[in-house]
This record gives structure tokens, sequence and C-alpha cells, in this order.
């Protein structure tokens, strides 16, 4: 049997004691209830309470279970992660000259969900795409939630063309994606709509979790160079926007 | 939030004087926002039905938020190419010319401690309404500068003398920017001016009779100015920036909305909502009423709008979080009403302190109606938005029907617009298109446009059009029969609401 890890044990421990005790309880009983040096059982507690899931009495200073042991079973509200980005989102339209595109995996996995949508501030005809499921393969924002959210999204076992540049074949399509991890970033050249791109980065919560991806959608043209290179600037404030969401996103136990 | 511009580059700086908080925004010449700071103040509830803020400490706010915004923006004052105000409206102060000391704390606008003097002013509320447009109610300044007058020992033989001066947070802050005591400007925009019952709605000066049935010393108001013009040069704060203009916060939601032609509307939601529609040189009367107002007076054409106001909007989804404890943040009722397809048969009617515009019943109170054992959270979640949006119904039907020229298209900013789901039912209700603008700043937008017209950063409203850029737009989609039908329901249940409270025995 592999090893188990001490520390992990302990913080467990921890979660089962303050759960059980019906009471606050002071850094001293959970470190006799243990048997742990104080300094160790106060490093556990300091990381638990980072993490939201103790938490700790204003005055007193004694430790209860946090807020965010109630989300564990729960993914992130998608409404308020839109109420949180809105305010960056908008931004990032008016930097980028883009739409913008929040997604988040879909109900069963097998799509990106766009909860929050962006028109491009050019005037143009375009229709709000809130609450549309695209496909994972072959948006920006789909390829984005496969590479980084992989547990919470499944490709499809046949690839859909939609334009000629799709990526249907399966090998293509997993060393697009290791593509994507390494740099971090997805690009749709117009894999969905003819002529139409997409760039996208994940947002991160603490830990690394990715809960959504955020992306531009342009013209291919103004998003890449005649190379077929994603243009520098957009991924610049991609990446400070969605930096600014997941800090918004972390106070959101 | 900040994002790089070139250090040459010139700005329009809008202080937002907000009920709650004091902000400071940086706009480009495209009506891009570069830096905001923000400064919250206390609120001072001293007893049931009185809310005052300390007017000193506003400016303090002021006095650390601009300065923190231009850090925040890598700028200078001298990149500040003029300053401009919006504030709350209606927040009355007084304070010594020559200390610069404020006699009291500032009376807000949700203080209702003038009910006895406006019961008072009942009998000549045909005097009030045909010079002021503003029937008497405890929400304007006048009866609480009368107050003040009667109250705070010293302040009626001190504006007499010329020594006590008065003005809504505006008037205060214009005065401070520009030197305070040495040689402050002292001044009020028409539309703050407007709010007061004082002044005439039709010359735009204040109103001989109504100061003296007010009991008011003309020696003490401020001179009104146009919410576009140069009105003085600030002093300690930004040296040399001129305070170019200023504008009640929901007039500046009209101009930031860009709604320069008659017809056009916006609607800010927030705690409560107010659509403004503007009317043109027209002064609407309402019958329903409706408020006429100015909405703004660039150059010395007045454009007049039509007010109507929704007491519980915002505030209906905060009760649902706090009071019943059915959703942890507001923005999670977007996902319980999703969670079923309709109402259920359920409707909400938030009459909490009674129905305001178009109904004016004030022994109405909230109900909740078409319960049975069917209903759950979900359809109480899509009740109380579509309460938001029938209420807007309202308040727009009575708009067209006071003002002739109907309204063709909604642009809504604040708070609420990020629930997609309400803005959808507003446009189904409403059978119109309902937009939203990129960056959700209209107020503060509003205050920095006056101030930048003032001084020429941008040459005429028409090229502030190209600035406002549609971020979302929602298009009507529901079934005319259906519509038709749950109007009916609202509207049977709107009457289910009222003649419930009785006067204490």
């Amino acid at each position: 049997m592999a090893r188990q890890i001490q520390s992990v044990e302990r913080a467990a421990a921890l979660l089962r004691l303050l759960g059980g005790a019906g009471r606050p309880l002071a850094l001293a009983e959970l470190a006799a209830a243990l048997d742990l040096p104080r300094p160790t059982a106060h490093g556990i507690l300091r990381t638990l309470r980072e993490e939201g899931l103790v938490a700790q009495e204003p005055t007193g200073g004694r430790y209860l279970l946090g807020d965010a042991l109630d989300q564990l079973g729960t993914p992130w509200d998608r409404h308020d992660l839109r109420a949180r980005a809105m305010n960056w989102a908008d931004a990032l339209a008016a930097g980028t000259g883009c739409a913008v595109y929040l997604g988040v995996p879909a109900d069963d996995g097998r799509g990106v969900d766009l909860v929050h949508h962006v028109f491009r501030p050019d005037g143009s005809p375009q229709r709000l795409r809130t609450n549309t499921v695209q496909p994972l393969h072959a948006t920006a924002w789909g390829a984005c939630l496969l590479a980084f959210a992989p547990a919470s999204v499944r490709a499809p076992e046949r690839l859909e063309r939609y334009t000629r540049r799709t990526v249907t074949d399966p090998g293509d399509l997993a060393r697009e994606l290791t593509a994507t991890r390494r740099r971090g970033w997805a690009a749709d050249p117009g894999w969905w709509e003819p002529g139409a791109g997409g760039l996208a980065v994940p947002v991160r919560s603490g830990g690394g979790l990715t809960v959504a991806a955020l992306g531009v959608g342009a013209p291919v043209e103004q998003l890449f160079s005649g190379d077929g290179r994603a243009r520098p600037d957009p991924l610049v404030e991609l990446a400070a926007a969605a930096a600014e969401i997941a800090a918004g996103v972390e106070g959101l136990a | 939030m900040t994002a790089s511009i070139p250090v040459s580059e010139r700005v329009v700086a809008a202080i937002d004087q907000g009920t709650t908080s004091t902000r400071c925004l940086l706009f480009t010449r495209s009506g891009r926002m570069v830096a905001v700071a923000q400064r919250e103040h206390r609120q001072f509830f001293p007893s049931p039905g009185r809310a005052e803020h300390d007017a000193d400490e506003i400016w303090r706010a002021v006095t650390r938020v601009v300065p923190a915004a231009l850090r925040r923006a890598g700028l200078g004052p001298e990149n500040v190419a003029a300053l401009g105000i919006a504030n709350q409206r209606e927040t009355t102060v007084i304070w010594n010319r020559h200390t610069g000391i404020p006699l009291a704390r500032a009376i807000t606008w949700q203080d209702t401690r003038t009910d006895a003097i406006v019961a008072d002013l009942a009998g000549d509320a045909g005097l009030y309404s045909r010079v002021s447009g503003l029937g008497p109610a405890t929400y304007f300044a006048g009866p609480r500068l009368q107050w003040l007058l009667d109250h705070v020992p010293g302040a009626r033989a001190g504006a007499e003398r010329g020594d006590v001066l008065f003005g809504t947070m505006e008037s205060w802050l214009i005065w401070k920017l520009t030197g305070g005591p040495d040689g402050g400007v002292h001044v009020s925009d028409v539309t703050n001016a407007s709010r007061t019952m004082l002044m005439d709605l039709r010359t735009l000066e204040w109103s001989p009779r109504l100061c003296a049935a007010l009991r008011v010393p003309e020696a003490m108001l401020p001179r009104i100015v146009p919410n576009a013009q140069v009105y003085g040069t600030c002093t300690g704060l930004l040296p040399g920036v001129p305070v170019a203009g200023a504008l009640g916060d929901q007039q500046a939601a009209l101009v930031g909305q860009t709604c320069f032609a008659p017809g056009e509307a916006k609607c800010t939601y927030g705690t409560g909502a107010f659509l403004l529609k503007n009317t043109g040189s027209r002064i609407a009367g309402s019958e329903h009423g409706l408020i006429p107002t100015v909405g703004y007076l660039f150059g010395d054409r007045p454009v007049y709008a039509l007010e109507g106001s929704i007491a519980v909007t915002g505030s209906l989804v905060r009760w649902f979080r706090d009071a019943l404890g059915m959703i942890s943040t507001a923005a999670r009722i977007e996902t319980l009403a999703m969670s079923v397809p309709d109402n259920g048969g359920c409707y909400v009617v938030p009459a909490f302190s009674g129905l305001y515009a178009p109904h004016w019943y004030p022994d109405a109170r909230g109900v909740i109606v078409g319960l049975t054992s069917y209903i759950h959270r979900g359809h109480l979640a899509r009740a109380v938005l579509e309460a938001t949006a029938w209420q807007t119904r309202e308040v727009l039907d009575a708009m067209n029907a006071d003002s002739g020229l109907p309204v063709t298209g909604l642009r809504v900013d604040g708070g609420m617009t990020a629930n997609h789901l309400l803005m959808q039912c507003v446009a189904d209700v409403l059978d119109l298109t309902v937009e939203r603008p990129l960056g959700s700043e209209a107020v503060s937008l509003g205050a920095a446009y006056a101030a930048g017209l003032a001084v020429g950063y941008w040459p005429d409203p028409e090229v502030l059009r190209r600035n406002w850029h549609r971020a979302a737009a929602w298009e009507p989609a529901m079934d005319p029969k259906r519509r038709a039908r749950e109007h009916d329901n609202w509207r049977r249940a709107v009457e289910r609401s009222t003649g419930w409270a009785r006067a204490e025995p």
C-alpha cells in the first residue's frame, strides 16, 4: 500500500474534529486532541483557513469550519462568475475591440456553455449568445476547457466538422491541446465559423483549478497575423483580465 | 482598475458622489474608463426615519479618491482637462461661508423627517407642482432646508445675514474645490436645483414665491448654472483644473447613455430603479405622478425629461436573499429562477411601503399570490425578477400616456444588468429592445461628458454618441397572447395588494 501523506491525514482529522465539536475550538484544544505540536497544528490550520475550509472567530481566534466546505459538492455558480467578470469583460472588449465570451463546462460536460457574452464594440449587428452551448473541439473557449479542465469536460468520440479548418482527427486535437497547455492559451483560427477566430485563457481559482475559459472573438485577421501566429496584444489583455476575474472569484467562498 | 495610456494623453475626471461612497473615475476621449478609486462614508441613522451624512467626511473622501485615481493611471493634475460631478440628489447641507464648517449633518434623500412639513404643504400642492413641477414630498430638498433653518441654532439668522449657505452635494463640493472660504464658487446645477421644490421649471431661476412659501432666505441660495460650463478652477486639489460640469446622478446617467433625442429613455437598475425619458423642449405634465424634471442644460436651451422611479427592485432581490435566505448571493437568483421554465402562476408585488408611480396607493402592502403546493423556490425567484420587469412596464406605459412620444427602445445600466434573465424578461414584457452599453458607468460618464463639453474636450453631444457601444441587446421574444395574459395576472396581483395597511388605532 502506498504511503499516506501525513499532513493531508492531519488536515482531515482537524476538519473532523471541528465538524464534530459543535462549538469553536482553540488551537491548544485541537493540538492536544491530535497529539500534535502546536506549530504543526497551527501551520495546517492556517493553510486550511486560506483555502476557506476553516474559519477563525474575529475575537478570541478559535477555529470553526469554513464556508468553502459547503461548496465542495457544488460547482461554481455561473451567475456569480458573470457578476464578478462583467466589468473586466467590458474593459477587455473595449481594450481589444473584440467580442468577449466567458465559458464554463456544460452540465453534461459535452460542450462549453457561454455564461457571458459582450458584443464586439464596432456597431455591427450581433445576437446575444449567453446560455448557448458550443462544441469543445471547435472553439477557443472549448479547447481551453479541454486543455485546462479535463476532468470537467469530455471531447466527443466523433469530432464534427464545421469549417474546412475544424480539427477532426483525435490525434491532431491531442497535439493541439498539448500545445495549448504548454503556451497557456487556446487558439481557434476559424474552426467553428469561417473567417471568425478566437483566443482563450483559463480563469483559475486558488490552487490552480480552472473554473472558466475567458475568450475574445473577432475576424481571424484581427487575432492572427498572416503566418497564422496569434497577435500578442489581445493575449496580454486576456491574461490580465483573467487574473482580475480570478481574484474576484477568490472572494466567492 | 487601470489601463496603460500614454502620459501625454489628457483625461476628464468625474466625481461620483453617491449615497454610500464617493468615487473618482478618469475617462479618455473615447469614453473609456482608465482608473477608478472609491471611498465609503458613514451612514448616520440617529432615529427612525432619519438618515444623515457628514458633509466634511464626504469632502475628505474627495480629497483622497481624486489623487488615488490619478496615481493608478500614472497621471498628474496636468493631464486632467476638466472635472465633472454627479451626485446623490436632494441631499441637503448648510454651512458657514466664512469657516467652511457645516452647521449640521447633511440630511439625505432617504430621510423622512419632513413628513409633517410636507403634510402642511398639501393645501398648496397645486402651487408647487405648477411652478416647480414637483408635488410636495419628503423626497425633495426644500422642506429639508426649512427643517434645518427651523431646528439648527443660528441657521436662520445666519442665512438671513448671508453667512450661512445652502447646497445640495454638488454645490458643497464645487464650493470646496474652488477655494471654500477663500473665493469658493457657490452654484447649483440646474438638474439638482430642479429637485428642491424651490426652482421655477420654466425660467430655471429660484422662484421668489416658493422661497417665501417655504420661508427660505434667498441670500443663502446658490446661483443656478447650466450643466456644462466652467464654474471655477480647482485650488488645492487638482490646481488649475476647471470644474466644468455637474448633474444629479439620474440625469448624469441620461447623458452618459447619450439619450439626446426626444423619446430616448434609460433605466438605471439598482436598489430601486429610475427611468428617465428625454422629452426635448417640452415639459411633460403628468397625470400619473411621474416627475417632470430638467434633463440637462448645455448652452441656453434646456432639455426636459420625465422621470419615473420604482422603489423596490434590487432591494427585493436583497430581501429574497437576506430576509428569506433563499439564495446566498444576489447573482444566484438567476440560477434559481432558471431551474423552472416559468413562474408557475405565482406573482410577487413588492409594495413594501405602499405602491408608488403610477398607482400611488400608500395603503398597499406586499403580497405573494397564486401559491399552490406546486410552487417552489424557483417559481418565487422568477416572480421576484418579473416584479421588476412589470413595474418597469407600468412606469413606461404611464410615461407614454403622459408625454405622447412613445419610447421605442430602452437603454439600461446599473448592477442588475448583470442578470441576463431579468433583462430578457424586461424586453419581453415591454415588447421593446433592451440594450446595455459597454462599461456600466453611465452616471460618472455623464458627469465627465458635461465637463468635457464645457472645455471643448468633446466638440458637441453628437460626437459622444459614437462613444456609445452596444455591449448586449435583448430582443422581445414573448408570444403576444402570453404577454397579455401575464400582464392581466400582474394587474390582478397589484389589486390584491391594495387597501391592506390601516392607521394604528
